[in-house]
């Protein structure tokens, strides 16, 4: 009994998926370098990346819905879950947003707490930032220095609040807790010793040969298309333009501090790093200032027990260590909120990913994402 | 190329400048690792962990008065409070007490809603358990309040 061939086409040549000119990877989401769970599906030409898609949801825990079946006080923790290495900026912008719809406003000792907290965070955020990056890119040793100094800034939290991570430091109206005996002295330490760490971090890295080659001319964002993308933070001052909320719509009390924003000039990761360093050290100015300033006084307005906003909304965004962080909230005069959006930083920030990756090698992917510095927690919700 | 940077370059000054900062930490002194469970970490008194019921410490009665407000402000409504008024002494008295570990958040609500001092999270932070039982804790348990483990060598 012969063979048979003749359903076999043995005379035209297959093409197998490594004759392929452009190949289908997917990143993520188990992926150590996505800080959390993105997957990310990369179009290929062997390194050379020609497109990529981002998968989330990953994390999605329906915060905007949770929202709406709890109390506005109730609300308040739950927003430290969505950027959990900034939750107190989180909490600021939370409390701020139900502030401005109830047409209160924080007493002056409270908005001073609010800055030195919020600030301590930026600089922790940052810290997570710088490391996390880092050890990306292939640095293991920035990172152990940053977590050892951020454990002061966690320290702090500690102290005021209670809790190191998900703090729930403020409250609608003003702040629960009173500064701790020694919280001056123990954030003036903190900005003493933190300077010349950050000094140590930059002598790590900023002249690095290997940390120069990786991400100079990497990830370029240009100003117009970071306005069109929505880009905001760290992100778009790197790439040129000077917009940062705390100094166009001063919020709390910024607009009594003396600081600057750094910005950029290449709009590439390198200068992204340079901008995220300079603002840690411009944080430490504020923390030094309001601490001088610290007036005394109440720190809780006058709110009622049951808050019952006005029928309306309120749009208020603040400037979060990643960028602009928005509350929408639409009351319909219940305790409830009826709707409440959040805009969080990482969430738009994602968006250009593609723009910035598109023709660069697949490991620069991984520094692209590192230098956005998202979140899942606030791109998912 | 310009002079500096290959100087720079062949000198390895970059390298070794970071390598400084390294070494710099290598001393045991330098070490922040805490030797856990043998050392201890510092807990503040802010701290909020483990829930406990107080009572009144001359009458061993509780302190609590069964107001409900720390049910009603529990995003996670995971107290469940029930009272019966007492005829004798016209005071509602606690039946039954509960609190679910497993779902607190511990954002710290139910301690500030309470009137009395009753309900209040302590600075216990070992609350880990191999089981879900146990975590629901009734009168009894957070009245005895967190029993830390001892450890020794």
């Amino acid at each position: 009994m012969s063979e048979r061939t003749d359903y076999l086409d043995l005379d035209t040549k297959d093409e197998t998926f490594l004759d392929a000119t452009e190949l289908v990877l997917n990143m993520g989401p188990q992926h150590p370098s996505t800080h959390g769970v993105l997957r990310v599906i990369l179009k290929l030409d062997g390194e050379k990346v020609l497109g990529t898609e981002c998968v989330i949801g990953y994390l999605h825990r329906g915060v905007e819905k949770i929202a709406e079946n709890r109390t506005y006080a109730m609300f308040n923790p739950y927003v430290d879950r969505m950027d959990y290495v900034a939750a107190v900026s989180n909490g600021l912008g939370y409390c701020e947003a139900v502030e401005k719809l109830l047409s209160v406003e924080a007493p002056p000792r409270a908005q001073y707490i609010r800055v030195i907290l919020t600030e301590l965070c930026r600089i922790a955020s940052h810290q997570v930032w710088l490391g996390t990056h880092a050890l990306d890119i292939g640095a293991i040793t920035p990172l152990f220095y940053c977590f050892r100094d951020r454990e002061e800034v966690l320290k702090i939290f500690e102290k005021y609040c209670g809790a190191r991570l998900t703090t729930h430091a403020f409250r609608i109206g003003g702040c629960i807790y009173e500064a701790y005996e020694g919280f001056e002295q123990d954030c003036k330490k903190f900005c003493d010793a933190f300077l010349p760490k950050l000094d140590e971090y930059e002598e790590l890295l900023t002249t690095n040969r290997i940390w120069v080659e990786r991400t100079k001319g990497v990830g370029i964002l240009n100003p117009e298309d970071c306005i069109a993308l929505g880009v905001t933070g760290p992100v778009l001052r790197a790439s040129g333009v000077k917009w940062d909320l705390r100094k166009a719509q001063p919020y709390e009390s910024y607009k009594d501090f003396d600081f600057m924003i750094p910005t950029g000039l290449h709009g590439d990761t390198y200068d992204r790093y340079l901008v995220r360093i300079e603002e840690m050290r411009q944080a430490a100015r504020i923390i030094r200032q309001a601490v001088d300033g610290l007036p005394q006084g109440p720190i809780m307005a006058m709110v009622p027990k049951v808050i019952k906003p006005p029928v309306g909304e309120v749009y208020h965004s603040i400037e979060a260590p990643k960028g602009e962080l928005g509350y929408f909230i639409v009351s319909d005069a219940s305790t409830q909120p009826y709707r409440i959006r959040v805009r969080p930083p990482s969430f738009v920030n994602l968006q250009a990913l593609d723009k910035m990756v598109r023709g660069l090698l697949v490991a620069d992917v991984v520094a692209v994402i590192g230098t956005l510095d998202i979140v899942l927690g606030e791109v998912d919700r | 190329m310009k002079l500096a940077p290959l100087v720079r370059k062949i000198l390895l000054v970059d390298l070794i400048k970071g390598l400084k900062v390294t070494f710099h930490y290598q001393p045991p002194s330098e070490a922040i690792t805490e030797q856990y469970p043998l050392e201890r970490p510092v807990i503040f008194e802010r701290f909020r962990g483990q829930p406990r019921l107080n009572s009144n410490p001359d009458t061993g009665e509780s302190l609590c008065i069964v107001c409900n407000l720390c049910a009603l402000a529990c995003p996670e409504q995971l107290i469940v409070v029930k009272g019966e008024r007492n005829p004798a002494t016209k005071r509602k008295e606690v039946v039954s007490w509960t609190y679910d570990v497993s779902r607190c958040m511990f954002c710290g609500l139910c301690e500030e809603a309470c009137s009395t001092d009753a309900l209040e999270l302590t600075q216990d932070y070992e609350m880990a358990l191999y089981s879900r039982e146990g975590m629901v804790l009734d009168q009894a348990a957070l009245e005895r309040g967190p029993e830390p483990v001892k450890y020794a060598k």
